[in-house]
């Protein structure tokens, strides 16, 4: 499987499809503009089929109301964990910041610096693993892929892919993006293109990042292994600023921290934000 | 010369020597009136009259700034300092003889409403007019539905507005943010067009929201039993039945303005496990801590009672409160004093500032900080 990931597509550069190439677009995450995807259409050559997710899941909504009023509960209370992580992120980094301003001898303050980091490292695991309990309860108890509502949709979804040369997924949502491609169950053909939050939604742990802040979301299809993707990096995260650079990626180390700037080509072409918050 | 030194234009008109009335034509004709020049504003009035007064509600200022005639014509003047992104709502007094006028100053196109009537407004540099307050067609509007609901607390069928958020489903669970003045939020707050956007840019989450219609709001909000009772036992059962609503304290919002404020505070208080948040603003929080003088006449001697048991016993009554107060109204002073109250309750603060006065446009320019932190929307999911 190709993987192709580009910068974010406010000045589109994504280009034709080699003739024949039928793709089948996801553009869930522009969630009620779904269809708006004329434009996309045309920069991809004319031939595409919109997988429609995010009408499709309205749809199983309104056909399976006992299904809806579940997702309504889960949804709360991934809202809620989220939120709650969110609390313990900010007590730990306020933690950081403070020994970062307030120790004096350098051998002190570098190790309460590391174990600081190291509870926050902590902290991400723990809510990702909440998390993902709670996805795996909400799929035990009602096996949405088992329901009427949702066995249609992911039939012609199967078949559309079938006939799919590649996959394209469009920005957006991160969040609406991943809950309708495990609901419809969506196995790419041999190519992916995918920006910013499709292809935040193919690794393996999906950050989230805005206003200098990073939360983990959850885990992501793990087609890219190993990346954190930041997509808008620079009007979201503090670019000028590499102790919070250095230790953004840090944090999220192993995995490297990819600048996905406007423009960008392939993953070989991103930045990397180095342990030293240098971006290079 | 820079713009800090440079002498005011008023100056320079009266360095001109004898003026006639051509010359005062072209001046005013020059000018946008009030003149702001850096930090300096300079309030005209044009017309025969014995007095003229700028009359204004900036705490520290004096309620009456004279204004002085330009020798040899009908121009009056007056300077006065008008820090940056300052807003201030003023009339003009005038004197003719025995008879005494309060108008708008006819000088100047700016107005702003209220429900007590209108009056000029002048913008210190730098302030700007938010134009997520303005129509943007791009925003898909909510829609306005009118609803009464029965109250026996209140003993009326209580009227009140419900905005229900674009592309409104049934099948999803919205918070619900309980506003206190609703009529006047819709008005002279722009509310609906204020959510309509901020919904629309991922700043607020999806809301629907509860517009109050209060009867005698200097009663019913001044820590009345029968509102909050109305609010907590009435009208929010009646609402989660008919609307799909969380349900839940985190998405139960409480918000006012003045008694408004007052009203949402003390409705928390009677009832500390319901509500997720409050949005509290220029709150009437007076209080003393001796005697029982608060100048504030007898409206709102229930007000001061109920400030100051809150203050000698403070009390979580939500997980987060907004707190936004104009430095340039009386309130300050009570509103900078609760947030320490209410922040060592555990509750989570968040406190803004501005320089403005009590009046709607106010409140109106804070909402986006306050409904966007109280409510967030999607905007760190979305990456486009």
């Amino acid at each position: 499987m190709t993987v192709t990931v580009l910068g974010p597509q406010r000045r589109p550069t994504v280009g034709p499809l080699p003739a024949g190439t039928v793709a089948a677009t996801v553009t869930a995450g522009w969630r009620e503009r779904e269809a708006d995807d004329a434009e996309l259409d045309a920069l991809l050559g004319g031939r595409t089929v919109n997988l429609r997710l995010h009408a499709r899941w309205l749809a199983v909504l309104d056909d399976d109301r006992e299904l809806a009023t579940a997702e309504v509960n889960h949804r709360a209370v991934l809202e809620e964990l989220q939120d709650l992580y969110a609390l313990r992120v900010d007590q730990q980094e306020r933690a950081i910041e403070a020994i970062r301003r307030s120790a004096t001898r350098p051998r002190t303050k570098s190790a309460a610096l590391a174990d600081a980091e190291e509870t926050l490292r902590l902290v991400d695991a723990q809510h990702l693993a909440r998390a993902a309990e709670a996805r795996a309860d909400f799929d035990a108890a009602w096996r949405p892929g088992d329901r009427v509502a949702v066995r249609r949709h992911r039939a012609e979804v199967a078949a559309v892919l079938r006939d799919a040369g590649v996959l394209v997924l469009a920005g957006g949502h991160v969040g609406v993006l991943l809950h309708v491609l495990r609901l419809f169950a969506v196995t790419p053909p041999a190519d992916v293109l995918a920006w910013s939050a499709g292809a935040m939604a193919l690794t393996d742990r999906v950050v989230l990042f805005t206003d200098g802040r990073a939360e983990a979301y959850a885990a992501g299809l793990g087609l890219l292994g190993g990346t954190v993707l930041l997509p808008h990096a620079r009007r979201r995260l503090p670019m000028d600023d590499p102790a919070r650079l250095g230790a953004l990626a840090r944090r999220f180390a192993p995995a490297s921290c990819l600048v996905l700037d406007d423009g960008v080509q392939g993953l070989d072409k991103a930045r990397v934000i180095g342990a030293d918050g240098r971006v290079g | 010369m820079s713009g800090s030194t440079r002498r005011l234009a008023i100056n320079r008109l009266k360095d001109r020597g004898p003026l006639d009335a051509a010359a005062v034509d072209r001046f005013l004709a020059r000018h946008e009136v009030p003149i702001v020049e850096g930090r300096r504003c300079t309030f005209l009035f044009r017309g025969e009259a014995d007095e003229v007064w700028v009359r204004h509600r900036v705490l520290g200022l004096p309620d009456r700034l004279p204004l002085r005639r330009l020798h040899g014509t009908d121009l009056w003047s007056v300077v006065l300092e008008l820090p940056e992104s300052s807003r201030v709502e003023y009339q003009l007094e005038v004197r003719r003889g025995e008879h005494y006028e309060h108008l708008n100053d006819p000088l100047s196109p700016h107005r702003s409403h209220s429900p007590v009537g209108s009056s000029s407004v002048v913008f210190g540099s730098g302030y700007v007019d938010p134009e997520w307050a303005q129509h943007d067609p791009e925003a898909r509007p909510g829609e306005l539905v009118e609803v009464a609901v029965p109250s026996r607390a209140l003993r009326r069928d209580a009227r009140v507005t419900l905005y229900l958020p674009a592309r409104f489903r049934r099948t999803r669970a919205y918070p619900l943010l309980l506003v206190h003045d609703g009529p006047d939020y819709l008005q002279y707050a722009a509310a609906r067009t204020v959510l309509d956007n901020l919904v629309h840019r991922d700043e607020v989450a999806e809301v629907v929201a509860a517009f109050l219609h209060p009867g005698d709001r200097l009663v019913e909000y001044a820590d009345s039993t029968a509102h909050a009772r109305f609010v907590t036992d009435e009208l929010l059962p009646w609402l989660e039945r008919r609307f799909p609503l969380t349900g839940q304290p985190s998405g139960r919002c409480l918000m006012g303005a003045s008694f408004g404020a007052v009203g949402a505070l003390s409705t928390a208080y009677r009832s500390p496990e319901t509500y997720g948040a409050l949005l509290l603003q220029s709150g009437s929080f007076v209080f003393t801590d001796i005697g029982s003088d608060h100048g504030g006449g007898p409206v709102f001697d229930p007000v001061v009672r109920f400030t100051n048991r809150y203050r000698a016993r403070p009390r979580a009554v939500a997980d987060r409160v907004f707190v936004s107060c104009g430095v340039y109204e009386p309130l300050i002073v009570p509103n900078r004093s609760m947030v320490p109250v209410l922040s060592d309750t555990g509750m989570r603060v968040r406190y803004v500032e501005s320089r403005d006065g009590h009046s709607w446009e106010n409140w109106r320019d804070r909402l986006r900080d306050g409904l966007s932190w109280v409510f967030p929307g999607p905007r760190k999911y979305v990456y486009e």
